[in-house]
Protein backbone atom coordinates (compact mmCIF):
# COMPACT_ATOMS: atom_id res chain seq x y z
CA UNK A 1 0.00 0.00 0.00
CA UNK A 2 1.06 3.32 -1.00
CA UNK A 3 2.46 5.63 1.85
CA UNK A 4 1.06 9.07 1.78
CA UNK A 5 3.62 12.44 2.38
CA UNK A 6 2.03 15.01 4.47
CA UNK A 7 1.50 17.18 1.05
CA UNK A 8 -1.09 14.48 0.14
CA UNK A 9 -2.54 14.61 3.47
CA UNK A 10 -3.00 18.24 2.96
CA UNK A 11 -4.06 17.93 -0.20
CA UNK A 12 -6.62 15.22 0.37
CA UNK A 13 -7.90 17.07 3.38
CA UNK A 14 -8.41 20.38 2.02
CA UNK A 15 -10.07 19.56 -0.85
CA UNK A 16 -12.31 16.64 1.18
CA UNK A 17 -13.61 19.86 2.98
CA UNK A 18 -14.66 21.36 -0.21
CA UNK A 19 -17.17 18.08 -1.39
CA UNK A 20 -20.88 17.66 -0.44
CA UNK A 21 -20.71 14.38 0.56
CA UNK A 22 -24.29 13.61 -0.31
CA UNK A 23 -23.98 15.43 -4.05
CA UNK A 24 -21.00 13.46 -4.55
CA UNK A 25 -22.17 9.94 -3.39
CA UNK A 26 -25.13 10.25 -5.32
CA UNK A 27 -22.65 11.30 -8.95
CA UNK A 28 -20.23 8.71 -7.84
CA UNK A 29 -22.19 5.66 -7.41
CA UNK A 30 -24.56 6.44 -10.30
CA UNK A 31 -22.08 6.99 -12.66
CA UNK A 32 -20.51 3.69 -11.24
CA UNK A 33 -23.75 2.11 -12.28
CA UNK A 34 -23.93 4.10 -15.78
CA UNK A 35 -20.83 3.76 -17.14
CA UNK A 36 -20.01 0.08 -15.56
CA UNK A 37 -23.59 -0.90 -16.12
CA UNK A 38 -22.38 -4.78 -14.78
CA UNK A 39 -22.05 -3.14 -11.42
CA UNK A 40 -25.99 -3.01 -11.24
CA UNK A 41 -25.31 -6.79 -10.26
CA UNK A 42 -25.56 -5.45 -6.01
CA UNK A 43 -28.64 -3.11 -6.44
CA UNK A 44 -31.61 -5.22 -7.70
CA UNK A 45 -33.54 -4.08 -4.63
CA UNK A 46 -32.91 -0.45 -6.20
CA UNK A 47 -35.48 -0.31 -8.30
CA UNK A 48 -35.47 1.37 -11.58
CA UNK A 49 -32.15 1.53 -13.27
CA UNK A 50 -33.09 0.99 -16.51
CA UNK A 51 -31.38 4.61 -18.22
CA UNK A 52 -28.83 6.92 -17.56
CA UNK A 53 -31.54 9.45 -16.32
CA UNK A 54 -33.54 6.91 -13.72
CA UNK A 55 -30.21 5.67 -12.04
CA UNK A 56 -29.08 9.33 -11.47
CA UNK A 57 -32.33 10.37 -10.13
CA UNK A 58 -32.60 7.05 -8.26
CA UNK A 59 -33.04 8.21 -4.82
CA UNK A 60 -31.29 4.76 -3.64
CA UNK A 61 -28.88 5.41 -4.72
CA UNK A 62 -28.26 8.69 -4.08
CA UNK A 63 -28.71 7.56 -0.21
CA UNK A 64 -26.21 4.54 -0.88
CA UNK A 65 -23.91 6.74 -2.48
CA UNK A 66 -24.01 9.01 0.51
CA UNK A 67 -23.22 5.98 3.15
CA UNK A 68 -20.33 5.10 0.84
CA UNK A 69 -18.44 8.39 0.85
CA UNK A 70 -19.23 9.54 4.30
CA UNK A 71 -17.27 6.03 5.16
CA UNK A 72 -14.54 7.29 2.63
CA UNK A 73 -14.66 10.91 4.75
CA UNK A 74 -14.20 8.26 8.04
CA UNK A 75 -10.94 6.40 6.01
CA UNK A 76 -9.48 10.35 5.35
CA UNK A 77 -9.18 10.99 9.29
CA UNK A 78 -7.11 7.94 9.26
CA UNK A 79 -4.80 7.79 6.09
CA UNK A 80 -1.89 6.22 8.18
CA UNK A 81 -4.25 3.36 9.13
CA UNK A 82 -6.83 2.87 6.52
CA UNK A 83 -6.08 -1.32 6.98
CA UNK A 84 -7.10 -0.80 10.33
CA UNK A 85 -9.88 1.46 9.22
CA UNK A 86 -11.47 -0.90 6.91
CA UNK A 87 -11.29 -4.21 8.89
CA UNK A 88 -14.63 -4.81 9.19
CA UNK A 89 -15.78 -3.43 6.30
CA UNK A 90 -13.54 -5.52 4.36
CA UNK A 91 -14.98 -8.33 6.17
CA UNK A 92 -18.35 -7.60 5.39
CA UNK A 93 -17.50 -6.76 1.97
CA UNK A 94 -16.52 -10.31 1.21
CA UNK A 95 -18.53 -12.48 3.48
CA UNK A 96 -21.59 -10.83 3.38
CA UNK A 97 -21.55 -9.00 0.04
CA UNK A 98 -19.32 -11.12 -2.10
CA UNK A 99 -18.18 -8.17 -4.16
CA UNK A 100 -15.54 -8.54 -6.51
CA UNK A 101 -12.38 -5.82 -5.29
CA UNK A 102 -12.13 -4.95 -9.03
CA UNK A 103 -15.06 -3.16 -8.00
CA UNK A 104 -13.61 -0.85 -5.80
CA UNK A 105 -10.78 0.08 -8.18
CA UNK A 106 -14.12 0.89 -10.80
CA UNK A 107 -15.25 2.94 -8.21
CA UNK A 108 -12.52 4.86 -6.84
CA UNK A 109 -11.42 6.25 -10.50
CA UNK A 110 -15.06 7.18 -10.77
CA UNK A 111 -14.94 9.14 -7.90
CA UNK A 112 -11.78 10.73 -8.82
CA UNK A 113 -13.46 11.84 -12.68
CA UNK A 114 -16.79 13.27 -10.20
CA UNK A 115 -13.86 15.43 -8.04
CA UNK A 116 -12.54 16.63 -11.74
CA UNK A 117 -15.66 18.08 -13.14
CA UNK A 118 -16.66 19.63 -9.39
CA UNK A 119 -12.98 21.01 -9.29
CA UNK A 120 -12.26 21.72 -12.78
CA UNK A 121 -8.78 23.60 -12.81
CA UNK A 122 -8.31 23.17 -9.40
CA UNK A 123 -8.23 19.65 -9.72
CA UNK A 124 -4.36 19.42 -11.05
CA UNK A 125 -2.08 16.76 -12.04
CA UNK A 126 -0.74 16.68 -8.52
CA UNK A 127 -4.28 16.51 -7.01
CA UNK A 128 -5.08 13.85 -9.13
CA UNK A 129 -2.10 12.31 -8.47
CA UNK A 130 -2.56 12.25 -4.25
CA UNK A 131 -6.21 11.34 -4.90
CA UNK A 132 -5.41 7.84 -6.80
CA UNK A 133 -3.07 7.14 -3.80
CA UNK A 134 -5.87 7.80 -1.67
CA UNK A 135 -8.86 5.27 -3.75
CA UNK A 136 -6.35 2.85 -4.44
CA UNK A 137 -5.42 2.70 -0.12
CA UNK A 138 -9.13 2.28 0.23
CA UNK A 139 -9.40 -0.58 -2.32
CA UNK A 140 -6.16 -2.23 -1.03
CA UNK A 141 -7.83 -1.99 2.76
CA UNK A 142 -11.23 -2.79 1.67
CA UNK A 143 -9.77 -6.13 0.08
CA UNK A 144 -6.98 -6.48 2.58
CA UNK A 145 -9.46 -9.34 4.47
CA UNK A 146 -10.50 -11.38 1.74
CA UNK A 147 -10.31 -14.74 1.78
CA UNK B 1 -18.51 -4.08 -27.90
CA UNK B 2 -19.53 -1.81 -30.29
CA UNK B 3 -20.70 2.11 -30.02
CA UNK B 4 -24.48 2.52 -30.45
CA UNK B 5 -25.55 5.47 -32.77
CA UNK B 6 -25.91 7.90 -29.40
CA UNK B 7 -22.59 6.79 -28.43
CA UNK B 8 -21.28 7.89 -31.64
CA UNK B 9 -22.97 11.35 -31.88
CA UNK B 10 -22.12 12.29 -28.10
CA UNK B 11 -18.71 11.52 -28.96
CA UNK B 12 -18.21 13.20 -32.10
CA UNK B 13 -19.86 16.50 -31.09
CA UNK B 14 -17.60 16.28 -27.94
CA UNK B 15 -14.75 15.74 -29.90
CA UNK B 16 -15.39 19.69 -32.01
CA UNK B 17 -15.21 20.89 -29.19
CA UNK B 18 -12.09 18.91 -27.76
CA UNK B 19 -10.29 19.96 -31.05
CA UNK B 20 -9.51 23.91 -30.63
CA UNK B 21 -8.04 22.75 -27.29
CA UNK B 22 -6.09 19.36 -28.26
CA UNK B 23 -2.46 20.34 -27.87
CA UNK B 24 -3.19 21.29 -24.18
CA UNK B 25 -4.79 18.48 -23.19
CA UNK B 26 -2.73 16.08 -24.49
CA UNK B 27 -0.25 17.58 -22.46
CA UNK B 28 -1.99 17.75 -19.41
CA UNK B 29 -3.05 13.87 -20.13
CA UNK B 30 0.75 12.68 -19.86
CA UNK B 31 1.04 15.09 -17.00
CA UNK B 32 -1.75 13.12 -15.09
CA UNK B 33 -0.44 9.97 -16.62
CA UNK B 34 3.02 10.46 -14.99
CA UNK B 35 2.20 12.10 -11.80
CA UNK B 36 -0.63 9.22 -10.78
CA UNK B 37 1.37 6.14 -12.33
CA UNK B 38 4.85 6.88 -12.25
CA UNK B 39 5.81 3.27 -13.79
CA UNK B 40 4.55 4.27 -17.43
CA UNK B 41 7.47 7.02 -17.18
CA UNK B 42 9.80 3.53 -18.13
CA UNK B 43 8.58 3.86 -21.51
CA UNK B 44 10.06 6.96 -22.14
CA UNK B 45 13.74 6.71 -20.94
CA UNK B 46 14.59 8.82 -23.82
CA UNK B 47 12.63 11.96 -22.88
CA UNK B 48 12.63 14.75 -20.91
CA UNK B 49 9.52 14.51 -18.98
CA UNK B 50 9.28 17.90 -17.17
CA UNK B 51 6.13 20.07 -17.44
CA UNK B 52 6.84 22.27 -20.36
CA UNK B 53 9.26 20.28 -22.09
CA UNK B 54 8.84 20.09 -25.70
CA UNK B 55 8.95 16.41 -26.14
CA UNK B 56 5.81 16.19 -23.95
CA UNK B 57 3.93 18.90 -25.96
CA UNK B 58 4.82 17.04 -28.91
CA UNK B 59 3.56 13.42 -27.99
CA UNK B 60 0.87 14.89 -26.25
CA UNK B 61 -0.54 16.45 -29.56
CA UNK B 62 0.07 12.87 -31.10
CA UNK B 63 -1.67 10.78 -28.96
CA UNK B 64 -4.90 13.18 -28.66
CA UNK B 65 -4.47 13.53 -32.58
CA UNK B 66 -5.13 9.91 -32.69
CA UNK B 67 -7.55 9.85 -30.66
CA UNK B 68 -9.52 12.74 -32.93
CA UNK B 69 -8.53 10.33 -35.98
CA UNK B 70 -10.78 7.68 -34.13
CA UNK B 71 -13.36 10.04 -33.18
CA UNK B 72 -13.36 10.91 -37.37
CA UNK B 73 -13.96 7.86 -38.24
CA UNK B 74 -16.03 6.30 -35.67
CA UNK B 75 -17.59 3.77 -37.80
CA UNK B 76 -14.44 2.52 -38.60
CA UNK B 77 -11.97 2.85 -36.29
CA UNK B 78 -10.13 -0.40 -36.90
CA UNK B 79 -9.28 0.78 -40.19
CA UNK B 80 -8.33 4.52 -39.16
CA UNK B 81 -5.51 2.92 -36.71
CA UNK B 82 -4.51 -0.20 -38.07
CA UNK B 83 -0.78 1.78 -38.81
CA UNK B 84 -0.86 2.86 -35.12
CA UNK B 85 -1.93 -0.68 -33.83
CA UNK B 86 0.89 -2.47 -35.61
CA UNK B 87 3.37 0.28 -34.24
CA UNK B 88 2.30 -0.82 -30.71
CA UNK B 89 2.23 -4.84 -31.60
CA UNK B 90 5.46 -5.14 -32.68
CA UNK B 91 7.70 -1.73 -31.78
CA UNK B 92 6.18 -0.02 -28.71
CA UNK B 93 5.11 -2.74 -27.06
CA UNK B 94 3.19 -0.95 -24.17
CA UNK B 95 2.00 -3.56 -21.73
CA UNK B 96 -2.43 -3.94 -22.37
CA UNK B 97 -3.07 -2.23 -18.59
CA UNK B 98 -1.44 0.75 -19.44
CA UNK B 99 -4.00 1.80 -21.96
CA UNK B 100 -6.60 2.05 -19.34
CA UNK B 101 -4.22 4.09 -17.28
CA UNK B 102 -3.94 6.63 -20.22
CA UNK B 103 -7.84 6.67 -20.92
CA UNK B 104 -8.62 7.33 -17.31
CA UNK B 105 -6.28 10.48 -17.08
CA UNK B 106 -7.50 11.35 -20.79
CA UNK B 107 -11.29 11.16 -19.10
CA UNK B 108 -10.03 13.24 -16.04
CA UNK B 109 -8.57 15.43 -18.49
CA UNK B 110 -11.76 15.79 -19.94
CA UNK B 111 -14.09 16.01 -16.96
CA UNK B 112 -11.93 18.74 -15.86
CA UNK B 113 -12.22 21.05 -18.59
CA UNK B 114 -16.07 20.31 -19.87
CA UNK B 115 -17.75 19.69 -16.61
CA UNK B 116 -21.04 21.08 -18.06
CA UNK B 117 -20.40 18.45 -21.17
CA UNK B 118 -19.42 15.84 -19.03
CA UNK B 119 -22.59 14.30 -17.99
CA UNK B 120 -23.12 10.19 -16.85
CA UNK B 121 -23.89 9.42 -19.96
CA UNK B 122 -21.03 11.18 -22.19
CA UNK B 123 -18.91 9.48 -19.30
CA UNK B 124 -20.06 5.93 -20.36
CA UNK B 125 -19.76 6.79 -23.70
CA UNK B 126 -16.38 8.32 -23.49
CA UNK B 127 -15.22 5.15 -21.37
CA UNK B 128 -16.66 2.99 -24.00
CA UNK B 129 -14.74 5.00 -26.71
CA UNK B 130 -11.10 5.15 -25.34
CA UNK B 131 -12.07 0.83 -25.00
CA UNK B 132 -12.47 0.38 -28.33
CA UNK B 133 -9.65 2.63 -29.34
CA UNK B 134 -7.46 0.30 -26.79
CA UNK B 135 -8.79 -2.55 -28.27
CA UNK B 136 -7.75 -1.63 -31.44
CA UNK B 137 -3.99 -0.90 -30.60
CA UNK B 138 -3.87 -4.14 -28.61
CA UNK B 139 -5.71 -6.29 -31.41
CA UNK B 140 -2.26 -7.67 -33.08
CA UNK B 141 -0.36 -8.22 -30.10
CA UNK B 142 -0.33 -12.02 -30.19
Amino acid sequence: MGHFTEEDKATITSLWGKVNVEDAGGETLGRLLVVYPWTQRFFDSFGNLSSASAVMGNPKVKAHGKKVLTSLGDAIKNLDDLKGTFAQLSELHCDKLHVDPENFRLLGNVLVTVLAIHFGKEFTPEVQASWQKMVAGVASALSSRYH
Amino acid sequence: MSLTKTERTIIVSMWAKISTQADTIGTETLERLFLSYPQTKTYFPHFDLHPGSAQLRAHGSKVVAAVGDAAKNIDNIGAALTKLSELHAYVLRVDPVNFKLLSHCLLVTLAARFPADFTAEAHAAWDKFLSVVSSVLTEKYR
